[in-house]
């Protein structure tokens, strides 16, 4: 449009710059948790995510090797050598030091005197020599302070102790189980019962179907924060208590009319004349709904399926009050995350991990069906 | 048994029974109940049609009026009972006592702030989301990212915002983003310009913004008085002076900011500094729903006739003239949609101030209020009284969706 006049406007570039600006300002967030989940502990606290590809400065304490095993005689004096890291390290020494009290004494190479004779040098790659007499190469091994640069580094280890360690806390296996559990049927059910209602809704004939759908469209707003008192007491009550069945029948009800309404918008829609050409065949209703309306109102079907997935998925309150009781062994993703924001609040290699894989599937069904939710919202938006 | 196991038989007796009950109670009443055959074959036929739409119906009704309709008015007696009692009707004392908390005070103020702040951050960035990708080559990518946050859960979001905000002693390195932005700050004029003049300009656009909305409110009142209705008039008159009250604090927060020493080299510990705390975790919410926002304004965006834009153009309308006088008023419907759903997310707005803070640090809200009261104190009444204060808060748009829902069907 900006080319109406012939002249490409230099707005467009404003355009572009801007675009890419709020792009990188929206995905910045995201990143930085999977960059972090990809982390070594000792990476993560010592330089922000953002630097992980450039090599982090870390200040450790190491020891030289055991004298009385690894000396070696060098006329009347003893030699212990070797290389500070394990082997394959890439790590490269800068600045280090003998005394906690002064860990940046010497620079890389350097031979530090330590009185009577006895010294140290350690180059940048970690090798040393540390030379004295008899009675000071013995006891322990030197404690040497080093400032390291440490070249970027990845793991999977957090992944792994997150999802395969089995640790009580970390891991995230059994609530992963859980959640889909909770899911599924959660997202089936509602479509089952919603699709028959919005049939009915949509292309029968009875007294007060206007006011159902009034009463389903006011019930869309209503916040679930009402149902959770009187529901919990109503599933004590009769005995379901807290567990999958009160779960999976809570999301049902929460998840209805937003289904209905979805689902009865879009079956409105369909041509007329499929349906009475149907009936004037001889179809009975229910034949007309299994074998036209289900096959053609797939869009919409699959509109709500990823709204209630994501919906189910990325629940916590629901979980909390109608599923996870003292036990805990039915705890869910969500609320496995908040309880390690409580007990590993500063482990965010175990958070960070733990976050990501809660939020992966809810990325994948994303990705891979935007055009549906985006085509629900679309319909799902009340006007 | 294993919960997969478990769970993969519930789903098949859960939906086998769904399927099993339309296509049995179809089969009883066609065959059984109401033959379509004998002498009565055709008053049989329109007795079965007149039954069939309840046979349909009927798990949805049924499960709607149990899980939404029936709390609602459950709940409301529970307002309205102790549970300590036995549940002895207590009148409004439960709600005098909630009144009387400072707790659901911040409540309710942290709940109007998010209420006024959120929506509106939301639909703003979401329409310039929607205007700068309409026209560029990847804008589809640029879109799928910007809507990704949607597809995170609230707890997801709060701990990658977490992992923004977290502060280190300052003399170690900082591994929050926020932090290390805030130590390059040093206090000098560069600071000035960003970490004063900056917000005061944006504090001054939207105190501007407000008060033109305060100004569309009042304007038929202006003028040669047209009648309105009573209704109309006290919602204009509501709005005009919630809009005054803001743009007052906005500049009254200008005048704070220039004479605040702000605590430069220090790092932060965010979530901690009462009333600000609240803006860093509507952030989170806001960086969620502008997603949302963006997919259905821009779906209206190219609704728009192509004329009127050209139109506009030949008569030697700048980009600006266009977006702002041609395009927004005809899409001011949908933003009022994609407004009021924002409004009800907010309202309902839990998972993040649980996650986050809990409601430490004045960052309460009524729905974790609520959850506050309902498990930690075991208060079901006055849990149920800020229930209802949800309620009360919601069905203005509840009315207007039915409103609008049943003049769209006649």
């Amino acid at each position: 449009m900006d080319n109406i006049a012939g002249t490409k406007s230099s707005l467009t570039w404003a355009v572009h710059i801007a675009t890419l600006a709020l792009v990188l300002l929206w995905i910045f967030p995201t990143v930085g948790l999977f960059v972090s989940s990809f982390r070594t502990v000792d990476q993560i606290n010592s330089s922000g995510w953002w630097a992980s590809l450039s090599a982090a400065e870390q200040n450790e304490v190491l020891r030289a090797a055991d004298p009385d095993e690894n000396r070696v005689a060098d006329g009347d004096m003893f030699v212990v050598s070797g290389n500070l890291f394990e082997d394959g390290s890439e790590k490269v020494i800068s600045v280090w030091g003998t005394s906690s009290r002064a860990i940046d004494a010497y620079v890389a190479g350097e031979t530090a005197d330590m009185g009577e004779g006895e010294s140290m040098t350690v180059a940048a790659n970690g090798d040393y020599e540390w030379r004295g007499t008899d009675e000071q190469i013995s006891g322990r091994g030197q404690r040497i302070f080093v400032t390291a640069e440490a070249p970027p580094e990845f793991t999977l280890a957090n992944y792994e102790q997150v999802l395969l360690s089995g640790d009580r806390t970390d891991s995230m296996a059994k609530a992963f189980f859980n959640t889909l559990t909770v899911t599924i049927p959660a997202t089936i059910i509602p479509i089952v019962v919603a699709a028959f209602a919005a049939y009915a809704l949509a292309w029968m004939d009875f007294p007060g179907r206007a006011l159902l759908i009034a009463m389903v469209v006011g019930l869309l707003v209503v916040p679930l924060q009402l149902a959770l008192i009187p529901l919990l007491r109503l599933h004590l009550g009769i005995g379901i208590g807290k567990g999958y069945l009160g779960v999976w029948l809570a999301h049902t009800g929460f998840g209805l009319p937003l289904a209905i309404y979805l689902l009865r918008n879009y079956m409105v829609g369909l041509p007329r004349d499929i349906i009475e050409n149907a009936r004037v065949d001889g179809a009975t209703e229910f034949q007309i709904f299994t074998k036209i309306i289900l096959p053609l109102s797939f869009p919409a079907l699959a509109s709500f399926a990823i709204f209630q997935f994501l919906w189910t998925w990325n629940d916590l309150l629901v979980a909390k009050v109608f599923l996870i009781d003292a036990t805990g062994e039915t705890t869910v993703m969500t609320n496995q995350i908040v309880e390690l924001l409580g007990t590993r609040g500063g482990n965010w290699e175990i958070l960070a991990t733990a976050a990501f894989v809660s939020i992966a599937v809810p990325l994948v069904v994303f990705f891979a069906m935007q055009k549906y939710l985006v085509r629900g919202m679309l319909a799902g938006s009340v006007k | 048994m294993s919960p997969a196991l478990q769970g993969l038989i519930t789903i098949l007796i859960g939906v086998g029974g769904c399927l099993g009950y339309f296509y049995f109670s179809n089969q009883l009443l066609d065959k059984v109940i109401f033959p379509a055959r004998g002498p009565k074959a055709g008053q049989n036929i329109n007795r079965a049609n007149m039954v069939r739409p309840w046979l349909f119906l009927f798990p949805a009704i049924f499960a709607l009026g149990l899980y939404l309709a029936y709390p609602v008015v459950e709940t409301l007696r529970l307002s309205l009972t102790d549970r300590s009692q036995d549940g002895a009707f207590v009148g409004f004392a439960n709600y005098q006592q909630m009144f009387s908390e400072t707790k659901f005070w911040e409540a309710m103020r942290n709940n109007m702030l998010w209420l006024v702040v959120v929506p509106a951050a939301s639909t703003a960035f979401g329409l310039l989301a929607a205007q700068l990708t309409d026209r560029i080559k990847w804008g589809a990518v640029a879109k799928s990212i910007i809507f990704m946050p949607m597809a995170i859960s609230f707890v997801g979001a709060s701990v990658i915002f977490r992992l923004i905000y977290v502060a280190r002693p300052a003399d170690q390195a900082q591994i929050g983003v926020l932090n290390a932005v805030w130590l390059q700050f040093e206090g000098g004029t560069g600071s000035f310009l960003v970490l004063k003049l900056l917000p005061a300009v944006m504090m001054l656009g939207f105190a501007g913004i407000v008060a033109y909305v305060a100004y569309i409110l009042l304007k038929p009142f202006l003028g040669q008085g047209s009648s309105y209705s009573t209704f109309g008039t006290v919602l204009r008159l509501a709005g005009a002076a919630g809009a005054a009250y803001l743009v007052v604090t906005s500049l009254w927060q200008i005048v704070q900011l220039f004479s605040a020493q702000l605590p430069y080299g220090e790092p932060q510990q965010w979530l901690t500094i009462p009333f600000y705390n609240n803006f860093f975790l509507m952030v989170v919410l806001i960086w969620i729903q502008t997603g949302f926002a963006m997919v259905i304004l821009s779906a209206a965006l190219r609704g728009i006739p192509e004329e009127t834009v050209e139109a506009a153009i030949v008569d030697g309308a700048n980009p600006f003239e266009v977006f702002f006088q041609i395009k927004v008023p005809q899409i001011m419907g949908t933003i009022v949609v994609v407004w009021t759903t924002i409004t009800l997310v907010v309202l309902k707005i839990f998972d993040i101030v649980f996650a986050m803070t809990n409601g430490q640090w004045e960052t309460q809200v009524l729905a974790n209020y609520m959850f506050d009261k309902l498990f930690r104190a075991n208060d079901w009444g006055v849990g149920s009284a800020s229930a209802i204060i949800i309620m009360l808060l919601v069905s203005p748009i509840l009315i207007w969706n039915v409103y609008n829902a049943r003049k769209e069907m006649r």
